[in-house]
Formats: C-alpha cells, structure tokens, sequence
C-alpha cells in the first residue's frame, strides 16, 4: 500500500501546485485583462501594473514546480500531456514570455508607441492562458480522445469541443473576477470602485459560465468511475466553487473586499478539487474509451523518486510558503494615487500608505 | 524529419536561454558585492553603481526567465520519448530546481526591486544576495539533470524506464561538481568582463563628473580582479573536466581534437586548414599537449576515434558512435581561445589598474569594450561541445538521442520552432538596444527602473519609493 499511496498523494500535491498556481498568478491574468476597463490614465495603468508588481514573478514559479513535479513524479503524463497539448501549450508558452519581458521593458521608454505595444504584450500574454488553462483542464474532466497506446492525436482543434470553450471562458471570467477583487484590495479612491464594477460584470459571468461547464460536464462527461472517489466529490466540490463565485461578487458589491477575495480563491481551490478528483484515478482520461485513459499508477515514478521527492518538499515548502507569504505582507499596503503632482507629471507617481 | 527539427528547436532555445543564464549568475554576484561595499562604507559611489548595474541585471534577467520557462516544458513537448526514460531520475531535480531556486530567486528579486526604501537597508541587502544564492542553486541542480546525461550514475533500468537506485550518487556525480565549478566561475567572469567593459568604457567619458570617473574606474578595478581569478579557476576546473572526459566519455575526447588514431605524447592542434578526416592541408600543432590534457602525463596514450568506435560497436552493438567532428573540433578551440583571451585581457586591466593607467592606452579600452563578446562566445561554444560530443547519445551509453523524440508531426515543429525564433531574435534585438541604453545611463539617476523621475517626499519628510513599473 505504501506505493499506491505515495503516488496518490503526489497526484494529490500536483493538484495542490496547480491550484496555487492559478489562485496566485489567477489575480496577476486577472488584472491584467481587467486593466483596460477600468483606468482613466497613465497612472492608473501603473497602479494596476504595480499591484502585482512584487509578486508576479515569485507566482509564475508555481507553474514551473508544478510542471517539475509532473516530470519527477509522473514521468508519462508529462511527456504524453505536453507532446500532445503540443500547439496549445506552445501558445501559453509565447504568452507568458511576451507578458513577463512586458513588465520589465514597458517603464524603458516614454515613447507612447513602445508603452502601448507591452501594454498590448501584457493583456494578450494575460488573456491566452487565462482561456487556455481552462480549456485544457475542461479537456482533462470531460476526457480527450486518446489512441490504443495511450497519445493524443487530435491537435489543437481537437482540444477546442464547445465544452471546451465554454471552460475557458468561464476561468477567464473567473480570473477576471479574482483579478478585479484583488484591485480593489490594493487600490483605493475611483480605480477601486472601478474595479469593483468590473467585479461585479465579471462575477455575474463567471457564475453563469462555471455552471455552465458543470452542468454540460456532469451530463455529457465520460462517466465517473463507480465506487470510486470521483463519482460524487467533483460534483459537490464544483457546485462550491460555483456557490463560492456567487457569494464573492455578492461580497463585492457590498464592498467587502477582503472576503469577497477569500472567496474567489476558494472558489479557484474548490474548482480545482473538483477538476483533480473528477480525474481520479486517472491523470489523462480518455473520452472513447476508458482503457485507453493513462492511470495514476501506470504514469507514477518508482518508490525511490518519490520518496526523494517527498522529503524534499516536506523539508523546503514550509520555508517558500513562509518566505513568499512575507512578501505579501511586505507589499500589503494598498497603493494610493498620488496628489497631482505641479505640472501635471503622471509618472512621478509616489506611493505611500493609506492614512 | 522531426528529430532534425526537435534537435534545432532545443539547440536555439537553450543556446539562446544560456546567453543569459551566466549573466544573471555573475552580474547578480557582482551587483550583489557592490550593494554590500556600499553597505558597509557608506559609500555613496558603490551605491550608485550597485543601482546603475541592477538595471541591467534587471533588463537581462527579465528575458532569461522567460525563455527559461520554454526549457521546462521543451522536454515533453519535443523529446517525450526521453522524458519517459529519464524521468524517475532527471525530473527530480528539475522539480527541486523550482522549489529551491526558481522561487528564492523569483520572490526575493521581486523584494529587491519594490523594497528599496521599504526594508531596511540590510535587509535589503539580504534580498540580493539571496536572489544570488538561487541563481546558483538553480545552475547546480539543471547540472546534476545534464550530468546525468553525461554520466549516469545510482539508476538501474527497469522496464525500459530508467529508475532512481541512489539519488546521493545523482548528486555526487563527479561529472556535476566539475561542470558546477566550470559553469558558475566561468558565469562569474561573464559577469565580470561586462562590468569590466562597461566601467571602462564609462570612466573614459565621464570626462566632466570626477566622482563619477572615479567610481567607474573603481568598479573595473573589482571586475579586473575578480575576472582574472574567475578565468583561471574556469579553466582548472575545465581542465579537470577534460581528464573527467577521457575516462568517461572518451569519443568527447577525441573528437575535440579529431584524433583518429590511438597515440601515445599527442600533440594539439591550434588550427586546422583542409578536411578533419585525418589529412589535414596545414596545422600548427603544439606537441604533447593533448596527453596533457587528458592523462596530465608527458607520453599518455589518447585514445582514437576510430578504435572507440570499434570498442563501442562491440559493447553497444552496431552503428556510428562518432559525433560531428567538425563541430566538436571547432567548438572546443572556441571556447579554449576564447577563455585563453579572456585571462590576458582581465590580468591586462589588472596590471594597468593597479598602475592607475587603465585609461591611458585606447587599445586597452577598445580590448575592454570588444572583450565583452568573448564570454559569450566560450559560454555557448562549450555547452555546444559538450553536448553536440555527447552524441549519438542523449544519455550517454543507455539512450540515443534517434530514439527519444515525441511522436508528433514535423508541421508542428516547424510552426513552434519557426515561433520561437521570430521571438528570440526580436527579444534579443530589444534586450541589446535596452543594455547598451542601461549602460548610457546617468550614475546619479537613483530611479531603479528608467527614467521617471527620482524618489517622491512623503508628507513625513522620508523618502518614498516612486511606482516602479
């Protein structure tokens, strides 16, 4: 038993890894695709850009360990997911490096033309994953169809099922959400009420698309393996994290910021309790025909990796949770739109505490 | 077709990535070094460099990351069939590469960017050089991932799955603590030779600011030093490594020199004019010198392609286990003369900066300024070398690199590889324009993050940090 359940729980951890990922850099997508609805000028873009400023580049690392950890410990569903999901993850790939030079090239050069093409760069590079982690995980519960030995064959448009798709826009809906809720934590005056209207836009339309995909998936999916940990605990988890989307743009709406972003993570976390367990015990399940889905046991690393694995994440987690926990703490003031500066110089923003 | 394909994309995005990979290891030390001289003096000079280099560590830093990124998923997407084969071994430290390094170094760059004037000083201080530490962390665990494709150590093979059987002997791998040494010192004098060539190009027109001069002269002065040290002790290490080779991967060794046939006082050959097969038109050679190298005995026998390649045939069975000769050949005198320039050049700025004449000879200045190519030709020349004389291997003696690539189309490799260049050559062009901009810039502009302005006073008289991006 020691085996099955050390590949269990590393199953379990990379679903940890990526619903870290996606509740942190989730409000990074967010914001960025929210940004131009909700700024007046120069200096509210660079609130909204300094508002994940700090913490962008220490949320994108979730992504790498997860995608490390799927390597490490589940050699097969890395290699299988990633030749497969081959153009769409290609496209993630191109985003985030056009997203991540953004925020670093974008204050090089005053010159309107250069700024607005990394402002381009940040919300394009933003929005793609944002629809795309959605599509692939909408893909991962309702099941692609895979060959006898195990690969995926149908490219890019294969992935593209209007189940799909109605995924992806409910995760950007959901990121925008979390994004705008995250705004309005660390802004304040007319950007923060302006993102809250973004947050309320943005929630009516997550609820709906979330359901949506819920629906459609508890209906049409591949059927859930009887007696098995994903025949009712994805659905019960899923209308959660519904339930919890709702429950934040209600929070938002009366101007409880602070909660209403507890609930957006914990709408992103139930979500991906749901997408992991509905999997089980498969990591890549098949739609026509279950044998050919790629197991939890058939694709786990042998006991020695594991183990490794296991006492090196138990050894360093608690340090880089409590480091990058810290961070936030640092930068937890909300940023404040600085008094007009004596000619009207947007860029010498300061920023300060919030009395 | 896809193999060719698979072998161009993973050869360009990981050359490409390794342009600024050595640069964030030695610029960050260096920036890191800087910040502390200003720390504990006081001094107002080292501070203003330490922030005037931080901008350009920042502008490489930002592209290294991300092109990072595509190396993370390279494996599965283009060599998946390798990815299986490996993975229980070379995954684990890619996985600890992100826990341990990827995060230290993300997290805190992100504090030393927006907690100036926020944290203490000393802290401050303590979030570079702990993006320091993860920069070097991250080079020591993707070796022990690349080591292991050199020499694979504490694994048994089971089910055609390479398994993990001692994952101290992964770490413990002679090949990784050797290219560590080699890959994180010659990092350090890629560092070193751009503050090098920058200050001196600097101090030399800083012609009406005295205590600007001054500080630039000062800083070529630390590069000169540390560089020189850097250089030689990349090629003690490298020459460790060499011997390291002979034993374990003796094809490497021969193909670095193209020796054919076994010989015992091998000479080296500087250049070969005519064909490598063995009939070159001219050569300068330098006797004995390869037995040097690989035995560190005056008459050593070398062993030579063509008996290795018999010997190989009989333990791994039919086929060429001879690698692109001229490749190897010329990759290997690259980056041997490139580090052979890079130790005059630095103990050429040492002799003149301790003399105080490191501006006096314009050929010296010109030496300084062009001399910042010479790491990144050895840096790129060597990964190249080592691993283009690693094949037919992917893994060496267990996996060839024919068999390991992902079954999917040559289109879609075309389409990503044809994407990935259009990118890296634009954000290449962007970071170039973006560095020789940074290495314009004022000394006294205090602004991290160009050029807004400097620092806001708050209604409490402090200084508030301006918004950063």
């Amino acid at each position: 038993m020691p085996f099955a359940n050390l590949n269990t729980t590393w199953f379990a951890l990379i679903g940890l890894l990526w619903a870290g990922y996606l509740f942190l850099e989730g409000f990074d997508f967010g914001v960025a695709v929210v940004t131009p609805f909700v700024i007046t000028d120069e200096t509210d873009r660079r609130l909204c850009l300094n508002a994940v400023g700090p913490v962008w580049d220490g949320n994108e690392v979730w992504l790498l360990v997860a995608g490390g950890a799927t390597f490490a410990a589940f050699p097969l569903w890395y290699a299988r997911l990633f030749s497969g999901f081959y153009l769409a993850l290609f496209l993630v790939l191109v985003a985030l490096i056009i997203r991540g030079v953004s925020f670093e090239f974008r204050g090089k050069d005053d010159r309107p033309g250069w700024r607005r093409t990394w402002d381009v760069a940040n919300f394009v590079g933003s929005l793609v994953p944002a629809v795309v982690w959605g599509v692939a995980f909408t893909d991962f519960v309702h099941g692609v169809p895979l060959a006898a030995d195990g690969r995926y064959n149908g490219g890019l448009i294969g992935l593209l099922h209007p189940i799909a798709l109605v995924g992806g826009l409910a995760s950007l809906a959901l990121f925008a959400l979390h994004g705008s809720v995250f705004l309005a934590l660390k802004t304040s005056g007319d950007l923060a009420q302006r993102a809250r209207r973004a947050a309320r836009v943005s929630g009516l339309a997550a609820v709906v698309l979330l359901a949506a995909t819920v629906a459609w998936v508890a209906l049409t999916g591949r059927p859930a393996v009887t007696g098995s940990v994903s025949a009712v605990l994805p659905l019960v988890l899923a209308v959660a994290a519904v339930t919890a989307v709702g429950g934040a743009t209600l929070l938002v709406v009366r101007r409880r910021d602070g909660w209403a972003f507890i609930a957006t993570g914990t709408a992103i976390l139930l979500a991906m309790g749901a997408v992991f367990s509905r999997m089980f015990p498969a990591v890549l399940p098949a739609s026509n025909r279950a044998a050919n889905g790629l197991t939890i046991a058939g694709a786990a690393s042998q006991h020695n990796t594991l183990v490794v694995m296991t006492v090196v994440a138990a050894c360093f987690t608690p340090f880089v949770l409590a480091y990058q926990g810290w961070t936030y703490w640092v930068f937890r003031q909300r940023l404040v739109r600085p008094a007009a500066a004596p000619g009207g110089e947007p860029t010498r923003a300061a920023l300060a505490p919030e009395a | 077709m896809t193999l060719l394909l698979a072998r161009w994309q993973f050869a360009i995005v990981t050359v490409f990535h390794f342009f600024f990979v050595p640069v964030t290891i030695g610029l960050g030390f260096l920036v890191a070094v800087m910040q502390t001289l200003a720390y504990r003096r006081q001094d107002p000079g080292w501070d203003r460099l330490s922030r005037f280099f931080g901008r350009l560590f920042l502008i490489n830093l930002a592209v290294g990351v991300v092109t990072g990124i595509v190396l993370e998923f390279q494996f599965g997407m283009n060599w998946s069939s390798y990815s299986v084969f490996v993975g229980n071994i070379f995954g684990a430290p890619l996985a600890i590469e992100g826990l341990l390094a990827f995060f230290l170094e993300s997290t805190f760059v992100g504090l030393w960017i927006f907690g100036r004037g926020r944290l203490s000083p000393r802290l401050h201080l303590a979030t570079i050089w702990l993006v320091s530490v993860g920069t070097v962390l991250s080079a020591f665990f993707i070796l022990a991932a690349n080591a292991w494709m050199q020499h694979p150590v504490g694994y048994r093979v089971v089910h055609g799955q390479a398994v993990l059987t001692d994952f101290w002997a992964v770490l413990g791998n002679s090949t990784l603590w050797e290219s560590f040494a080699h890959t994180v010192l010659g990092a350090f004098a890629t560092g070193g030779l751009l503050v090098l060539g920058i200050s001196v190009w600097r101090a030399h027109r800083e012609t009406s600011n005295e205590a600007h001069r001054s500080a630039f002269l000062r800083a070529a002065g630390l590069a000169a030093a540390f560089t020189l040290v850097a250089v030689i002790l990349t090629s003690v290490a490298g020459d460790a490594q060499a011997r390291l080779m002979d034993s374990q991967q003796p094809m490497k060794m021969a193909s670095a020199e193209a020796l054919y046939q076994t010989k015992s006082g091998a000479s080296f050959s500087l250049l070969t004019i005519g064909d490598l097969s063995g009939k070159p038109v001219f050569q300068i050679r330098v006797p004995h010198v390869l037995s040097m190298i690989a035995d560190l005995s005056w008459n050593g026998q070398v062993r030579g392609i063509d008996q290795i390649q018999q010997a190989e045939t009989a333990k791994y069975g039919p086929g060429s286990y001879v690698p692109v000769i001229w490749l190897t050949y010329w990759s290997f005198r690259a980056m041997v003369g490139a580090g052979m320039l890079m130790i005059l050049l630095s103990a050429w700025a040492l002799v003149l900066a301790r003399r105080k004449r490191l501006l006096a000879s314009p050929w010296f200045r010109r030496a300084a300024l062009i001399g910042m190519a010479l790491p990144f030709i050895a840096n790129a020349t060597g990964w190249i070398f080592t691993e283009a004389g690693r094949q037919p291997w992917i893994v060496y003696g267990l996996l060839k690199t024919a068999t390991s690539v992902s079954p999917v189309s040559a289109a879609d490799v075309v389409a990503t590889l044809v994407g990935f260049v259009v990118i890296y050559s634009a954000l290449g062009a962007i970071d170039v324009m973006l560095m020789a901009r940074a290495a314009r810039h004022k000394l006294d502009d205090l602004d991290d993050h160009g050029g807004h302005g400097g620092h806001a006073e708050s209604s409490a008289g402090g200084v508030v940090p301006e918004l950063v991006y």
